[in-house]
């Protein structure tokens, strides 16, 4: 592995061929800066069907040991997908206008 | 070392068995059937280990032959002009990859018309897609250069061509030295890619789309990859050599020594020439003959060395650029003498378009004219187009 | 088949930092998939298109497994040969582990300029799982009609004009067109109906040869509604049989959700600002013709698990 994050590599730096020489350095880019709406998580009303987790399109839903724990907001885009496949007994996603 | 008789297509295909690729995947087009058709007996006898993935186009072919070899095989395959035209695309591709991946071609014109016969504006129309090009002037060559031109390949990570002409060489009987299966899997060695997409441990993302920030870097990157061909080829040349006893420069030089003019051409046309240079020798005429083997990358010093000795050269072009100044190897060739200390007067001629026959009195017609440019120290006539009608 | 809790102890193929849209199907669908496939060693490919583009932007590349983009028409043919080698490469004793190979391709590139490259890879029975994320247009550049764009669809280059409303010609139907090469399996789904999609993917793995998953993927800005509708809209499919989830294996048929009344096709249509022309005064022709396509599909598919599993 032989990739720079910190700064534009030059072209002697780069791996040899065409490719990206690790996996998942998406992590590295944040797009939680798109987001317009935030999902709030009330950790008390969840039933942990983990609906939300598997639908959400941007992994950003943690889960632990099988349980929820919470959002994260470093890639959530806010598109609200979480908040509406929440069974309607627990409701326990929030989207509120995300403060600039 | 054996002697057999073997045509071009034949001779590819045993060097192909002898190199037992782990993928072979391949499309039928004239003249360059043969190849793989031969070469799917080998498979089905039992006497290589490949997979010979038989694709529904070249477009395929050549994808599969980039899947094969990013997941770390040894990959050739075949092809010919149209053929070559629809891995076009692609071309571009396992060469950015860096996929040391190897065609055994047929040179064969492209439509319109449609033609079977022998030109090279297949591959001349593909030099810029970063694949090393030899071109052969017999069945022997083509054998010895498959060989040579993998070992390049792999130790350079550059995808390569090795053509011969169709029909001419493709199809013609020839006597031919074999090596044994063992001395060229020794002269090869096992094949170690440089990465691999079956490498569980590190996954990897090959083939990422670039934005303006770093496309440029990665072809620059490509750009000094192949700088290194050349001098990888002269040294993976010169062992061939001293395996088999037969040595093949980049660039080859006929009778030059003490020759006022040359002609300059390449493939099977080259091999005439010699016994027209032969026969102008007996007459005392000083007269030789360069061959272009490697057109890419272009050995520009060789050619320069080569060609700044003499008085004037004649290009024997066997495709045209469109461009209406000739044929790629003159256009080239102008470019890479135009800093020589000494350059001769340069004409060309493209010839032998869609198999048209180029015999003994059509060279010995250009010698004769390129002889008569010097004595009058200027050309009359910059492109001459020979051996058609309605020329005058 | 695996639960979500236990799906949710596997490692994800796909993670966040992609550039996919907010709500994109296809990045879920792509997720599950590659959860399903997770358990074994998985290597992958993808045509050119949105999700390639937008998962791969160097350096950041948000695939956690090997994957492999050639070009936009030849996922299918490259990950043939990769499978090629992986056999060559197996007999040779230089490599251990079962590897299951995944191509993905969205409906340009498997409907339209990639077919070719398909039908081979199925033909020559590579054990391959190929997946076709299908939102029903080209999106990467820009929501042009592809062979996969519904009847009377607004897209760029079938505009809802004046005289033409949308796409003038029908959807092809590739599942069936898939199926008539009869691969190991062939399947249609989609995300909102995940664990249908999650036991499908498992079980075109298993298969022994070449197997096809067309999955349908509502695209938010292509398809024109609000963004945090994607599963309703991808369920919503299902339920008015605009597409129906349904398998194909060793001859037979198998349709996995048969709602027991149908919701009218309207339903679907009216949420998205592609099919907005057609609730326009004058268009009801249009949406009665595309109810009786959707029927008939239907009751042919009904006719075909009947015929097969007789």
């Amino acid at each position: 592995m032989s990739m720079k994050f910190d700064r534009p590599m030059n072209w002697k730096e780069l791996p040899a061929g065409c490719l990206i020489d690790e996996a998942a350095t998406s992590l590295r880019f944040k797009t939680g800066d798109w987001r317009s709406m935030r999902p709030i998580w009330d950790a008390e009303k969840c039933i942990h069907c983990l609906f939300c987790w598997i639908t959400c399109p941007d992994t950003a839903i943690t889960v632990q040991d099988g349980k929820m724990t919470g959002i994260d907001y470093d890639y959530c885009k806010g598109c609200g997908i979480c908040a509406v496949i929440c069974p309607p007994k627990a409701s326990a996603i929030d989207m509120v206008r995300e403060e600039k | 070392m054996k002697t057999i008789a073997k045509t071009g297509n034949e001779a590819m295909a045993y060097a192909m068995k002898q190199i037992n690729p782990d993928v072979v995947a391949a499309y039928p087009i004239t003249p360059a059937t043969e190849i793989v058709q031969i070469f799917s007996n080998y498979v089905a006898d039992g006497e290589v280990d490949t997979e010979f993935v038989a694709v529904e186009s070249e477009h395929s072919a050549l994808s599969a032959c980039v899947g094969a070899s990013l997941a770390g095989g040894r990959v050739m395959t075949s092809t010919a002009s149209q053929g070559l035209a629809l891995m076009h695309e692609i071309l571009y591709i396992a060469a950015g990859n860096r996929l040391p991946i190897v065609i055994a071609l047929v040179n064969r014109s492209l439509s319109a018309p449609i033609n079977i016969h022998c030109d090279h504006s297949d591959t001349m129309g593909s030099r810029e897609a970063g694949w090393m090009q030899l071109y052969c002037a017999n069945s022997q060559e083509a054998y010895d250069s498959l060989i040579i031109a993998l070992k390049v390949a792999e130790q350079t990570a550059v995808p390569a061509i090795v053509s011969t002409d169709a029909f001419i060489i493709s199809h013609a009987m020839e006597r031919l030295e074999v090596l044994e299966d063992e001395e060229v899997q020794r002269f090869i060695g096992e094949y170690k890619p440089r990465f691999s997409a079956l490498d569980l441990e590190n996954p990897k993302t090959f083939g990422p789309l670039d934005l303006q920030d770093y496309f440029f870097e990665h072809k620059r990157a490509q750009i000094d990859d192949f700088s290194k061909v050349l001098g990888t080829y002269n040294k993976v040349a010169q062992e061939y050599a001293e395996l088999s006893g037969r040595y093949y420069p980049a660039l080859e030089e006929y009778k030059t020594d003490d020759a006022d003019v040359a002609i300059f051409t390449a493939g099977s046309t080259a091999d005439t020439a010699k016994e027209v240079v032969d026969g102008l020798r007996e007459q005392g005429r000083k007269m030789g003959l360069v061959r272009m083997r490697m057109w890419r990358p272009l050995p520009v010093e060789e050619i320069k060395a080569a060609l700044g000795k003499f008085k004037a050269v004649a290009v024997m072009d066997r495709s045209d650029t469109m461009a209406d100044f000739g044929g790629p190897v003159f256009l080239e060739t102008r470019g890479i003498l135009y800093d020589a200390k000494k350059k001769p007067l340069l004409t060309d001629y493209v010839y032998g378009l869609g198999g048209r026959n180029i015999d003994i009195s059509d060279i010995l017609r250009v010698y004769d004219e390129i002889e008569q440019v010097v004595k009058q120290g200027k050309i009359d006539k910059l492109i001459t187009y020979l051996g058609v009608r309605g020329e005058e | 088949m695996a639960s979500l809790k236990e799906l949710s102890k596997r490692t994800e193929g796909l993670v966040g930092g992609h550039r996919a849209c907010a709500g994109c199907a296809a990045s879920t669908a792509i997720r599950q998939i590659l959860l399903a496939a997770g358990d074994k060693p998985t290597v992958t490919g993808i045509c050119t298109g949105c999700m390639e583009v937008v998962t791969t932007i160097f350096p950041y590349t948000a695939w956690n497994v090997n994957l492999v983009h050639n070009a936009f028409e030849n996922s299918a043919a490259t990950v043939s040969g990769m499978e090629a080698a992986y056999r060559a490469l197996k007999r040779k004793g230089k490599i251990d582990a079962e590897i299951q190979f995944i191509a993905f391709g969205g409906d340009g590139g498997t409907y339209d300029i990639g077919l070719q490259s398909l039908s081979g890879a199925i033909e020559r029975r590579h054990k391959m799982l190929y997946v076709c994320y299908d939102n029903e247009a080209y999106m990467n550049t820009g929501y042009q009609r592809s062979s996969a764009t519904p009847y009377c669809a607004h897209t760029t280059t079938s505009p809802a004009g004046t005289k033409i409303p949308g796409k003038p010609q029908k959807r092809k139907d590739l599942t069936e067109i898939i199926i008539a090469h009869e691969p190991a399996y062939a399947a249609q789904a989609t995300p909102g109906y995940y664990m249908d999609l999650i036991r499908k993917v498992e079980k075109a793995l298993a298969a022994d040869g070449p197997s096809f998953i067309n999955v349908l993927s509502p695209c938010v800005p292509g398809w024109g509604y609000p963004l945090d509708q994607t599963m309703n809209i991808s369920k919503l499919a299902v339920e008015t049989l605009f597409w129906p989830i349904y398998e194909w294996q060793d001859g037979k048929y198998k349709i996995n959700i048969k709602p027991r009344e149908p919701k009218p096709l309207v339903d679907f249509l009216k949420l998205q600002a592609r099919f907005r022309h057609l609730l326009k005064p004058g268009n009801e022709h249009l949406l009665e013709e595309l109810q009786a396509e959707v029927n008939r599909r239907w009751e042919v598919l009904l006719r075909k698990e009947q015929a097969t599993n007789g």
